[in-house]
């Protein structure tokens, strides 16, 4: 997909987003606007995904996913993203949208398999895992000699948890050079922050000292930034060691009054706020 | 009573050691994950012969479990393995998220369970792990009783998709169980055919039981000996006939009375058919440093502690 046609189905990803907060009155949309962009351009552009439909017009999903490649989503509280993605990319009924977070509903608050949500992996919400889960897949892959790559987003808060860092030396130590982890680097969280909450510090030189090569990404909100970013992390693959890109973003993007604050971290906006919200995101796809 | 002998002692984890070595050559799908305790989980034979499907993966072990559920959704049966201790309470959390709520098919498999890990003390003696992963749905749990039964446990859950917990421990006890037993998960073991009272055990705690029963038997009482080596499912109907013949039940287990296969038990009469139980295992304490059999003796977890439950059981009839 072209740099215009991604940065369209960015916009209607930040629809979706924004209404589906809205519609349940929970959710994070701030971690989930600043990383639109990235996961689209994942979805939409990078990944090798198994294009085939089912009976029912939707896409085929494998758990397995031999011959693909994958997306682990750490930081599943940017669940709307995720779940807009996978809908637009065509795994399930972009009406679906509407039962976000809501009674019997399989688009769960944070991302689960337990309903059998097309496109989803394993569960992720208690933040740490995603990265020695796709440790593991990147392993199998290499075991099944399978030339595919395997992606996982994880956010700058997250990585204050000590099994980020048991994750981080593991795949150098078994050279996974397929695997490409992504820290979106906006440096908020809840409570504040990261630089007061808990400083992060160094992320680079310290995934570096930890045996990862690193790829830049200045502005995560750019769209062509983020494909050249992509790219760079690709030809950095099959070297040894595995991929890191660290993101930078903004909190919010595209949604003004939600920028520049963490305020947004897990905050729905009220309905004057939603009207607010979507008159500066353009409806390129149509509306679930 | 009948008669149950033995030629020779094994600790449990070798049964586990040699199930892997079994599965190493029969399933290509099985894998073994470690952090740093190969030896002790006698992994060797196994990673001699598939070098390639072993993962070493250092003092860590919630990335252990990550990788293994990452493995599993690619298609592998990983067995992670480690110590009791390590393999439930420090990861519990990775494995709810990232292996039970995510259906991975994921073997969680763990040596030194319970006081019997001896000498190192209360650190590593865990005796909470049962009612921990008793607790979080999709889990199997499984704590077998010998080398054979432990064995023949670990080739079972190779065929079996979904997560499990498999406990299993550090000493060398008698190995009394058939070496070529079918094993059915969640199906009991009658051990012995009683009428006064209904003995469940689990674990170390079934050798216990039938020198427990041969001593009742000397004293005129006969002990129906049920092993349950599923904790989870419960075999609810194995539990429900016996307590119709009998009506008294005394539980055994190597683990806190909190949350345990007692519990367990518990849980099934009080709703199903009330019925007097007694209880051993260790009540609401740590344990500490000390040979198995010493510490078996001071928290109660013998024939004798469970022969003088089943006449406070029998008076309570």
């Amino acid at each position: 997909m072209k740099v215009e046609e991604l940065k369209a189905t960015a916009a209607q990803v930040r629809r979706d987003i924004v209404r589906m907060v809205h519609g349940c009155q929970s959710g994070h949309p701030g971690g989930s606007l600043g990383c639109t962009d990235l996961v689209t351009a994942l979805y939409f552009h990078a990944m090798k995904i198994d294009d085939s439909k089912g009976a029912d017009g939707y896409l085929n999903f494998s758990k397995e996913g031999k011959g693909e490649d994958l997306f682990f989503l750490s930081n599943g509280h940017i669940s709307p993203l995720f779940y807009s993605v996978l809908a637009r990319r065509g795994y399930f009924d972009i009406k679906e949208m509407t039962t976000f977070r809501k009674i019997n509903s399989r688009l769960q608050g944070h991302p689960a398999t337990h309903e059998h949500l097309p496109g989803i992996r394993v569960a992720s919400g208690s933040l740490g895992q995603g990265l020695s889960v796709a440790n593991g897949a990147a392993y199998a892959k290499k075991l099944r000699k399978e030339d595919n790559v395997v992606y996982v987003l994880m956010g700058d808060g997250e990585q204050q948890e000590g099994q980020i860092w048991e994750a981080a030396q593991f795949a150098p130590h078994y050279k996974l050079d397929n695997l490409v982890a992504i820290v979106d680097w906006n440096k908020q969280q809840i409570d504040g922050s990261t630089d007061k909450v808990m400083d992060n510090r160094d992320l680079k030189a310290k995934y570096q000292a930890f045996g990862w090569l690193t790829v830049d990404l200045l502005d995560g909100n750019d769209m062509q930034q983020v494909l050249d970013a992509l790219a760079a992390a690709k030809a950095l693959l099959g070297k040894g060691q595995p991929v890191v890109i660290l993101m930078k973003t903004e909190m919010g993007a595209g949604v003004d009054f939600m920028m520049y604050t963490h305020k947004w971290h897990g905050t729905a906006p009220n309905d004057e706020q939603l009207a607010a919200a979507l008159a500066q995101l353009p409806e390129t796809l149509g509306d679930y | 009573m009948k008669k149950y002998t033995y030629t020779e002692k094994k600790d449990t984890r070798s049964g586990f050691g040699a199930g892997m070595a079994e599965l190493g050559k029969s399933h290509p799908n099985v894998m073994a994950l470690c952090a740093d305790l190969v030896a002790s989980l006698k992994l060797d034979a196994f990673i001699k012969e598939n070098p390639d499907r072993f993962v070493q993966c250092g003092i860590a072990e919630a990335n252990m479990i990550g990788v293994a559920a990452g493995l599993a959704i690619a298609g592998y049966v990983p067995y992670a393995t480690t110590f009791a201790n390590f393999g439930s309470g420090r990861v519990y959390d990775q494995i709810r998220q990232s292996v039970a709520y995510s259906s991975a098919n994921v073997k969680i498999a763990v040596s030194h369970a319970g006081l019997t890990l001896g000498e190192d003390g209360a650190t590593h003696q865990i005796l909470e792990d049962l009612a921990m992963m008793r607790s979080m749905p999709e889990m199997t749990v499984i704590n077998p009783c010998d080398y054979n039964q432990t064995k023949a446990a670990t080739i079972a859950l190779a065929d079996h998709v979904g997560p499990a917990y498999l406990r299993f421990g550090r000493p060398v006890v008698p190995v009394f169980t058939d070496p070529n037993q079918e094993f059915v998960i969640g199906k009991a073991w009658m051990v012995n055919e009683g009428k006064d009272v209904t003995i469940v055990a689990t674990g170390h705690l079934v050798w216990e039981a039938i020198q427990a029963g041969e001593l009742l038997e000397q004293e005129g009482i006969d002990a129906e000996i049920i092993n349950i080596h599923t904790i989870k499912p419960l075999d609810e109907e194995a539990i429900l006939k016996s307590v119709e013949k009998t009506g008294c039940v005394v539980t055994a287990e190597e683990h806190q009375l909190n949350g345990g296969l007692g519990d367990a038990v518990c849980q099934l009469l009080s709703r199903k058919r009330p019925t007097p139980v007694e209880m051993v295992g260790v009540d609401n304490s740590f344990g500490e440093s000390g040979t198995p059999a010493q510490l078996m003796e001071k928290y109660g977890l013998n024939a004798a502690a469970i022969v003088e439950k089943v006449k406070q059981v029998i008076a309570r009839k």
